[in-house]
């Protein structure tokens, strides 16, 4: 049997969605982004979110379509972001979906987002190893997750207790001066910077912190930190080395998620270490993920930053994956859940 | 074969109509859970009609005003219905449904005004002639800024009886008089775009809070 044609459709947050999967090969992944809408606001306002989905998901159908080369009803199967996310956002594309299993007369499967974000290195980098340690970091998430089977087994070792990473460099950029979002202009800037100018703290690394939160992460000590020592220059009347903070609060970051990562890799016993999200396409994560995760020998997987941001050609790759694991589509009536919990892979 | 549905208050309704009439109607049990329900309806009204999908030959959707959340799932469901089935799609105000119901069921015989829960102490409310030609609105307002001795179909009108004391007719839009209205072109078909009236809330943020 050839692989199954999966379309998926992702609304979670401020991109609508749409890739096209034949098996672990991506034809399509078409995204429209209402970002520039949110820049203002300094944060995706879900209603701004939500009313560009709605415009967004039909235009985005037929690009998809079009790049892949296929006609919609050679369409095997639906998969769908329902949850967790926006629950505004997410219900657009869980509306699409349904209309077009229902137009076309396939199953749809509502997925779980983060374990998508896993998925899709499917599609760059061949099957996943079972078991992986999967570090997911966005602008919504931070976590850590123990896959056994992303379409049944996946299981949370720790996550963050307050801010996300990319909230976090959201944060600080804005008080950097730096547009929305955050991430991509400190990571340009950083590299003109001194990463050891200042030593900012590493949240839940200390010896107390480690009892109960060996795998949380928390920025928003970290955030804080930031904010002081930028007021604190401010009020001397110096200039803000701008480059020297961004590197200094970008290691901070990075030191941290590394190094919790690979902490759980070894205590899991797991020498393959997944990283996806929104963060993973910060170049000095990378390299310092790819340079210390060597030094334990332990492999290390990053999609490419296309792939790692919010896709539904991620959605296509777990939906392909159910299919090709024989598991059981979704109903008609499948909700789309905001807080949905990463245990639930498939609703 | 023409599907309608009207996803603007609390309940879904869908229909389909076979050019001299609707042949079924149904609606939703539980309400505000429109993005569980439209789809499952939607199947089930093709069952009991006994047709299949490509039996569909165009879609009407109830474009608002209305709660979003719930609207938004029924626009979406109809353009990606629509362009799967590669069936054209017309949008109706959904008080102009409440309008021709009221009208062609005798409800009322003279200008009259609809109303419909718009949240946050306000309505959606449109006024119309005695033939239910729409000549004002639809705009969101408090009630009493609108209050009128008219006679008030839509469900404004049994939340705030002391703006609009004469109530009568149907309380929300059916799918079925959807349905009629395209199909006989009574009401104006517009554009699949949800009528929102409200603009987002999102304020602009102050500069960052000092921490020290
Ligand atoms: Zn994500």
């Amino acid at each position: 049997m050839t692989d199954a044609l999966v379309l998926g459709i992702e609304t979670s947050c401020d991109e609508t969605g749409v890739g096209i999967v034949r098996g672990h090969t991506l034809l399509a992944d078409a995204v429209a982004s209402s970002v520039e809408e949110h820049a203002r606001f300094g944060g995706v306002v879900p209603e701004v979110a939500s009313r560009a989905h709605l415009e967004a998901m039909v235009p985005t159908i037929e690009r998809a379509c079009a790049t892949a080369g296929v006609e919609l009803r050679d369409v095997d199967a639906i998969a769908v972001t329902c949850g967790p996310g926006l629950a505004g956002a997410l219900l657009v594309g869980v509306a699409a979906a349904k209309a077009l299993a229902l137009g076309l007369g396939k199953p749809i499967y509502g997925v779980n987002h983060l374990a998508a974000h896993v998925a899709v290195d499917q599609l760059e980098h061949g099957p996943l190893p079972e078991p992986c340690l999967a570090m997911l970091v966005s602008g919504g998430h931070s976590s850590l997750l123990r896959v056994e089977d992303v379409t049944t087994g996946v299981e949370p070792l720790g996550a963050t207790i307050d801010d996300a990473a990319g909230e976090a460099f959201d944060k600080v950029a804005r008080l950097l001066g730096l547009p929305f979002p955050g991430g991509p202009h400190i990571d340009r800037i950083a590299r003109d910077g001194d990463s050891v100018y200042v030593d900012f703290p590493r949240g839940l690394t200390a010896r107390r912190d480690l009892e109960r939160h060996r795998f949380d992460f928390s920025f928003s000590g970290l955030k804080t930190a930031v904010a002081r020592w930028v007021e604190a220059r401010e009020r001397s009347g110096e200039p803000v080395p701008v480059a020297d903070v961004a590197a200094s609060f970008q290691e901070a970051v990075c030191d941290v998620l590394v190094r919790k990562a690979l902490d759980a890799a070894v205590t899991e016993g797991i020498d393959d270490l997944l990283i996806g999200g929104g963060v993973a396409a910060n170049s000095r994560l990378r390299a310092m993920a790819e340079e210390r995760a060597s030094a334990k020998g332990i492999r290390v997987r990053v999609p490419r930053p296309g792939l790692c941001t919010d896709n539904g050609a991620m959605v296509a790759a777990l939906g392909a994956e159910m299919v090709a694991r024989g598991r059981t589509p979704s109903a008609l009536d499948l909700p789309a859940d905001s807080s949905l919990p990463v245990t639930t892979v498939l609703v | 074969m023409l599907l309608a549905f009207d996803t603007a208050t609390p309940l879904v309704t869908v229909a389909l109509h076979d050019g001299s009439d609707a042949v079924v109607e149904l609606t939703s049990e539980r309400t505000m859970k429109h993005g569980e329900q439209l789809a499952p309806l939607i199947d089930r009204a093709l069952a009991e009609a006994g047709i299949v999908r490509q039996d569909l030959t165009a879609i009407g959707v109830g474009v608002g005003p209305g709660p979003f959340t719930g609207l938004r799932v029924g626009l979406v469901t109809a353009r990606t219905l629509g362009f799967v089935l590669e069936i054209p799609v017309y949008g109706v105000c959904s008080l102009d449904v409440i309008a021709i119901e009221a009208v062609d069921t005798g409800a009322v015989s003279e200008e009259f005004v609809v109303a419909t829960d718009a949240r946050r102490r306000e309505v959606y409310l449109a006024t119309y002639d005695a033939g239910g030609l729409r000549l004002d609105g639809p705009l969101v307002d408090r009630p009493a800024v609108r209050a009128t001795p008219l006679p008030v179909a839509g469900g404004g009108a049994l939340l705030y009886p002391e703006a609009f004391p004469h109530a009568v007719g149907p309380t929300r839009p059916s799918a079925g008089w959807l349905a009629r209205a395209v199909t006989d072109e009574r009401a104006e078909l517009l554009d699949p775009e949800p009528l929102y009236l409200r603009r987002p809330d999102a304020v602009e943020p102050a500069r960052p809070k000092p921490v020290s």
